[in-house]
């Protein structure tokens, strides 16, 4: 077993979720889907373990991982804020949005504050189109935005 | 309760229809009178739009408050408060329908909650602010048949979606669900549902446009021990919703569809492979597949015809690539959705290397009315080559954006200007989009074509899922080229060259055009590789993605040129080509846009004109936008 510095519980819990999928590899996607939510996020050492779990390589967990958009291996900040680059949301504005977004927080897509309060993403197509442009923060949906709406929306969060 | 046999399904249907009756009768009547409980009405029911676009507007609240409400006042047992799957006006969320007289209320709050209970439900009197006013005439309509977003419509997949319970077995049996299932596997062999769903002429409609009878033909004569089917639910075109808005508002035709297709191909097991972004679709099908085990229709021996059928979900991560067939098995296998070479083709080895056939949402739910209805009412729809109907998710610069249906065959004017109600701020139409990154634009001229999979093909775009983008005169063609080149490049698995390099090179190549270094060569360039990509690349994201790019250089070339000749975007979206500029007769100097501007780049006294020094502006557009004079201006 390779040295894992995964606080125990969690270390417990990543276990008993490959346990749960018979430790089968062909479970993987499944697998980090559920590994994902302890944390918010995929970091190497829980990449480590499950690899070690499946007996497969971690360079095989590592490649699902960085393949696939929805994992992710840096922490979000507390209110996630993900912009949607749906083509709706493009045509109305959404990247003069992003652009506010990433002025204003001083990240770029794909970071989190210093602080650890906000994290930038994008996205593809939330659905609610007659909405667009559209930002998630966290689980709400903020439609119908502009660029001067964002200082607005990050001031009341904070 | 387990349903054994025929009988006891019909039972069930007779139950429930009698609560569906008051909906299909409001829905046919001609136009409603309004009544209330007051005026005689005994039983009324409220429809909330339960989609994920009304849900983001708080429709859940609505039903809260409603139901609270109608507590409050002790008729709680007098109406029913549904929620269900989208009414497809997304532009006019949220929407609640007040049945028996088919009021269809649009962008309603938690708030106008209680004026709907004390005034409609109770007094019998339509909240007049809450209709739906014509645009053209000014007047309101209460009936959605008599609005022209509906008036062209005809819903065959979408037939229960804003109309049933999408989390009511009993509604979805009342609409002769499950009859197709209990129908083929007691009456009918495989080889005749498959029969029949060669008649009817259906085509994939999850891009490809292949027959879908054709291809659980090959599926059932594979010979194997064991098969798949897999209904292929990752809807990742940006910017479309059809399959998720099906899923959300009827789930149960997707599993139906499923088992009968595994009856025809011989497969015992379904998988859904869905995207992990919908959570409300996953909740509802999730909910579809239990009900339906406890009802006996998935499970051992459904019906007593000794075919077992089961679906278990399977969740997609985020990789559009994992729509092409063979990266979605490698996907669902626990690997990298890498796509290979076809053939073999998964009828013959697919999952876990086991004849698999694979399907779309949108094709699944059209399964189960193809059989009820028959094949010759389907092939009767439609245009020659192309049978039945077609969701499309109609968005970007339309006043009416939503989620429609429409007979294929219809044109694409029909679709923008009756149904999309024409172009937002009476703008100038310029460009539609369909196929999402794999189709390309088309341009007025091709307003008049008849919207199906060849035409769409033949003019150098694409039906591909269901996408379709307006866009209006201040859309930058390049940029448009540029924005779906980029999604490409990022979804690119890397596999193949042509994709994985020549797209990188597009990329720069559009960049280089819209920050106003490109050359007239650059746009030669553009042409052969995206040519070159078109005829090398593996697998259909690659050999689809210079699409947009071609497409708009062929319609748009001037546009290119002048970018590359003249450093001008007319629509004034490259920024690189933009200059912002103070008008000093229009300027009071009030201050404001120095106040706001991130970069310093404005100076000026109170009460002077200001300018706006060129080598600081960043081009953000803060000033014009927070100007109260118009005085600020781009060029």
């Amino acid at each position: 077993m390779p040295d894992i510095k995964l606080p125990c519980d969690v270390a417990e819990k990543v276990n008993a979720i490959c346990e749960s999928h018979g430790d089968n590899p062909g479970e993987l996607i499944n697998i980090l889907h559920e590994a994902q939510h302890l944390m918010g996020y995929l970091p190497e050492e829980m990449q480590r373990m499950i690899a070690h779990r499946l007996n497969i390589p971690v360079s095989k967990v590592y490649g699902v991982v960085t393949f696939y958009a929805f994992f992710t291996m840096t922490a979000k900040g507390k209110y996630p804020i993900s912009v949607c680059m749906g083509t709706a949301c493009y045509v109305r504005g959404s990247e003069k949005l992003l652009e506010e977004f990433k002025r204003v927080l001083g990240i770029d897509v794909g970071e989190t504050t210093p602080d650890g309060k906000f994290s930038l993403d994008c996205l593809r197509c939330v659905g609610a189109c007659g909405l667009a442009p559209v930002v998630m923060i966290g689980e709400k949906v903020y439609g119908r935005l502009q660029p001067v709406d964002v200082r607005r929306i990050l001031d009341e969060l904070e | 309760m387990k349903v054994t046999t025929i009988g006891d399904l019909d039972t069930v249907r007779k139950q429930a229809a009698r609560k569906l009756f008051l909906r299909e009768q409001s829905n046919s009547s001609v136009d409603g009178q309004c009544s209330g409980l007051e005026s005689g009405a005994e039983k009324m029911q409220v429809l909330i739009c339960g989609g994920t676009g009304c849900k983001a507007s708080s429709s859940h609240l609505i039903a809260e408050r409603i139901t609270e409400s109608l507590k409050e006042k002790g008729i709680a047992d007098k109406v029913d408060v549904v929620t269900t799957g989208c009414f497809g006006f997304c532009e006019k969320g949220p929407v609640v329908k007040i049945i028996p007289d088919n009021t269809f209320y649009t962008q309603v709050t938690p708030d106008d909650a209680e004026e709907i209970v004390s005034e409609h439900i109770i007094g019998g009197r339509r909240v007049a602010r809450l209709l739906y006013v014509d645009p053209k005439t000014g007047q309101s309509v209460s009936d959605s048949k008599h609005m022209d977003f509906y008036r062209k419509q005809m819903r065959v997949a979408l037939r229960n979606c804003g109309f049933i319970d999408p989390e009511n077995i009993e509604e979805y049996i009342a609409r002769d669900g499950y009859f197709a299932l209990a129908t083929s596997i007691l009456k009918h062999s495989p080889e005749e549902v498959i029969e029949e769903v060669k008649r009817s002429g259906l085509r994939g409609r999850g891009g490809g446009g292949f027959p879908t009878g054709v291809k659980w033909g090959f599926a059932r004569k594979s010979v194997s021990d064991m098969k798949y089917v897999v209904c292929n639910a990752d809807e990742g075109d940006p910017g479309a919703f059809m399959d998720r808005s099906i899923m959300e508002g009827d789930p149960h035709s997707i599993v139906e569809a499923m088992a009968i297709c595994g009856y025809s191909i011989g497969a015992p097991k379904g998988l859904v492979y869905i995207r992990a972004e919908y959570p409300l679709a996953i909740h509802r099908l999730k909910t579809a597949i239990a009900q339906a085990r406890e009802y006996g229709l998935l499970g051992g021996n459904i019906l007593g015809s000794g075919f077992s059928f089961d679906i278990e979900i399977r969740y997609g991560a985020g990789a559009f690539v994992c729509g092409e067939e063979t990266a979605l098995i490698h996907s669902m296998e626990g690997k990298r959705g890498e796509p290979t070479m076809k053939p073999p083709f998964p009828a013959e080895s697919g999952y876990l290397g086991k004849p698999t056939n694979v399907n779309n949402v949108e094709t699944f739910a059209n399964i189960p009315v193809i059989l009820t209805r028959g094949a010759d009412w389907f092939a009767s729809i439609g245009t020659e080559k192309s049978k039945g109907t077609k969701v499309f998710a109609l968005a970007g610069k339309i006043n009416n954006v939503g989620l429609i249906e429409v007979p294929m065959g219809t044109t694409l004017r029909e679709v923008i200007y009756e149904i999309g109600g024409g172009i937002k701020g009476g703008k100038k139409f310029k460009a539609v989009q369909t196929g999402g990154p794999s189709g390309g634009c088309l341009t007025e001229k091709h307003l008049d074509i008849p919207i199906d999979f060849d035409n769409l093909l033949a003019e150098g775009s694409m039906m591909g899922s269901g996408g379709m983008i307006v866009m209006d005169e201040d859309d930058c063609m390049v940029s448009v080229a540029r924005f779906y080149l980029d999604f490409t490049v990022e979804e690119s698995c890397g596999k193949c060259t042509p994709c994985r390099i020549g797209n990188k090179r597009l990329l720069e190549t559009l960049n280089k055009i819209t920050e106003g270094r490109g050359t007239l060569e650059d746009l030669k360039t553009l042409s052969t590789l995206g040519k070159v990509i078109k005829d090398t690349a593996l697998c259909g994201l690659g050999q689809t993605s210079p699409n947009p790019v071609l497409s708009t250089l062929n319609h748009f070339y001037d546009e290119y040129l002048e970018h590359v000749r003249d450093h001008r975007c007319r629509a004034k979206q490259c920024k690189a080509l933009l200059t912002y500029f103070i008008d000093p007769s229009l300027c009071i100097g009030c201050h404001l846009c120095a106040k706001n501007c991130p970069a310093d780049a404005i100076i000026g006294d109170v009460r002077k004109p200001h300018i706006i020094n060129p080598a600081k502006c960043i081009k953000c557009g803060m000033c014009m936008a927070r100007c109260k004079f118009k005085a600020i201006s781009v060029k």
